[in-house]
């Protein structure tokens, strides 16, 4: 059978792979890919057999730092991190959900003193029954993952 | 040792019982102005007049001066500035800190930008953890020991955060519970799940009538009217939840009841002169234990 990208290949650089389809767009956010120069190609809504839809992000001359790029695994853990050298996949990260997260996410709670005034969010994860619960480390209180809103990147 | 108090949480079952012993040696005797040379702030930004009299009161018994303000009328935070900033400028002035603020977590967060120990004395619906002390202070005084009790808890079990402080402090304790609720104020599922980690039994009734017998300490609570969608629901509960006289008759003679006050249909005039009321002389060891609290964190013994 013929191979053929949907998403055509970087010479150097990041792919992210095997993200669900309606995942992709907090996934740049979570990236701040929309604030950066480098050449970014995307494809969503491609067939996989894993997710049904899954959406596919090429990042052209950048490279991430694990805490950086695990923040992904708050929204779609199962996604696959490839590091591109010369058309060829020199590195397969996993990516691990990070035991506390600073900014990024908002916290659920309206009063939280975080929504209120100008500080950083922290929370702690908790992976309970294989869902992703945050503890707000001021209110205490859990945003889960229905409730999961990132802070749209500076 | 915690430098602040913010959380009960942040307090270990040691620390717990090192604070009620220093209580009750206030109790003893009240007057100890050990800290004349210390300045306390008491900063309100919505205001609780029981609360800011009963810390004032510890800290003018411990010899401390108290500056502050009990409410925000007349500050800079009507012109804006943030917590930041207001902890930055009252910590150059005191010593200690007991800060009230309707935020979640804005205790927390002062501590954090503090060079002084702060005292949580309530943000908004998260912790007051000076009412929880009080609390085990009067139930360990009033049972002679804190361990192996029948804890009755009645009333908002779902908004209440001095029902969740208490029932996360007691869990030292190898405590029984029995949790008295209408259906709209059960206890959230998050702490029958804190009380099942740690194999802790509780049972849940919506009769007040349930367990009276069985009950160490009565724990009641106000069940307010804004918690409800249907105004006829509440004047129902508000009616069922209300402990009177008659009800006490098969009750255990060492059983207590207490409640943080302000009560309003939830005990009735009639059990005030009862050997079980005991929210009054609850508000008065809240003096005693807020001394012990300021005199842990400001370093003597």
């Amino acid at each position: 059978m013929e191979k053929h990208l949907k998403v055509s290949a970087i010479k150097n650089g990041t792919v992210l792979d095997h993200i669900p389809a309606d995942q992709l767009f907090k996934v740049i956010d979570i990236l701040g890919l929309s604030s950066i120069s480098n050449q970014i190609t995307f494809g969503t809504n491609l067939d996989s057999k894993l997710l049904g839809k899954k959406a596919i992000i090429k990042i052209s001359d950048r490279y991430f730092e694990n805490d950086e790029i695990n923040r992904v695994a708050l929204i779609a853990p199962q996604a696959k991190i490839n590091i591109i050298h010369n058309f060829a996949v020199v590195e397969k990260r996993e990516l691990s959900i990070p035991s506390t997260i600073k900014g990024i996410v908002k916290c659920m709670n309206p009063v939280c003193v975080t929504n209120h005034q100008p500080i950083e969010t922290v929370f702690t994860t908790i992976c309970d029954k294989q869902e992703l619960q945050l503890l707000c480390h001021y209110c205490e209180k859990i945003t889960d993952k229905d409730n999961l809103k990132i802070i749209s990147n500076s | 040792m915690p430098r602040n108090l913010i959380s009960i949480q942040d307090f270990s079952k040691d620390e717990i019982l090192e604070v009620l012993k220093m209580a009750a040696e206030f109790e003893k005797n009240p007057s100890q102005p050990i800290f004349r040379d210390k300045i306390v702030a008491s900063i309100f930004f919505e205001p609780s007049t029981r609360t800011r009299l009963s810390f004032e009161t510890a800290a003018n018994r411990l010899g401390a001066r108290v500056i502050g303000f009990s409410d925000v009328g007349n500050t800079s935070v009507t012109k804006g500035e943030t917590i930041k900033d207001t902890i930055k400028m009252v910590s150059n002035y005191a010593d200690l800190i007991i800060i009230r603020h309707p935020l979640e977590g804005s205790a927390r967060y002062a501590s954090e930008v503090s060079p002084v120990p702060v005292i949580n004395a309530g943000d908004g619906s998260n912790q007051h953890p000076s009412q929880t002390l009080l609390d085990l202070y009067s139930i360990q005084k009033t049972q002679g020991s804190l361990d192996n009790l029948f804890i009755n808890i009645v009333g908002d079990l779902k908004y209440g955060r001095t029902v969740h402080s208490l029932l996360q402090a007691m869990s030292h304790f190898n405590p029984r519970f029995l949790f008295t609720a209408p259906e709209e104020l059960k206890l959230p599922n998050v702490y029958k799940e804190y009380l099942n980690n740690r194999n802790i039994p509780f049972e849940e009734t919506r009769n007040l009538m349930d367990g009276i017998r069985e009950s160490d300490i009565i724990y009641m609570t106000r069940v307010q009217k804004e918690r409800f969608t249907d105004p006829i629901e509440y004047e129902r509960v508000k009616n069922i939840y209300s402990l009177t006289i008659s009800m006490l008759e098969n009750a255990k003679p060492n059983m207590k009841i207490l409640h943080p006050l302000p009560r309003v249909n939830e005990i009735a005039l009639d059990v005030d002169n009862s050997d079980h009321a005991y929210y009054f002389d609850q508000a008065k060891n809240g003096v005693f234990t807020r001394m012990a609290i300021i005199a842990k964190l400001l370093g003597k013994n």
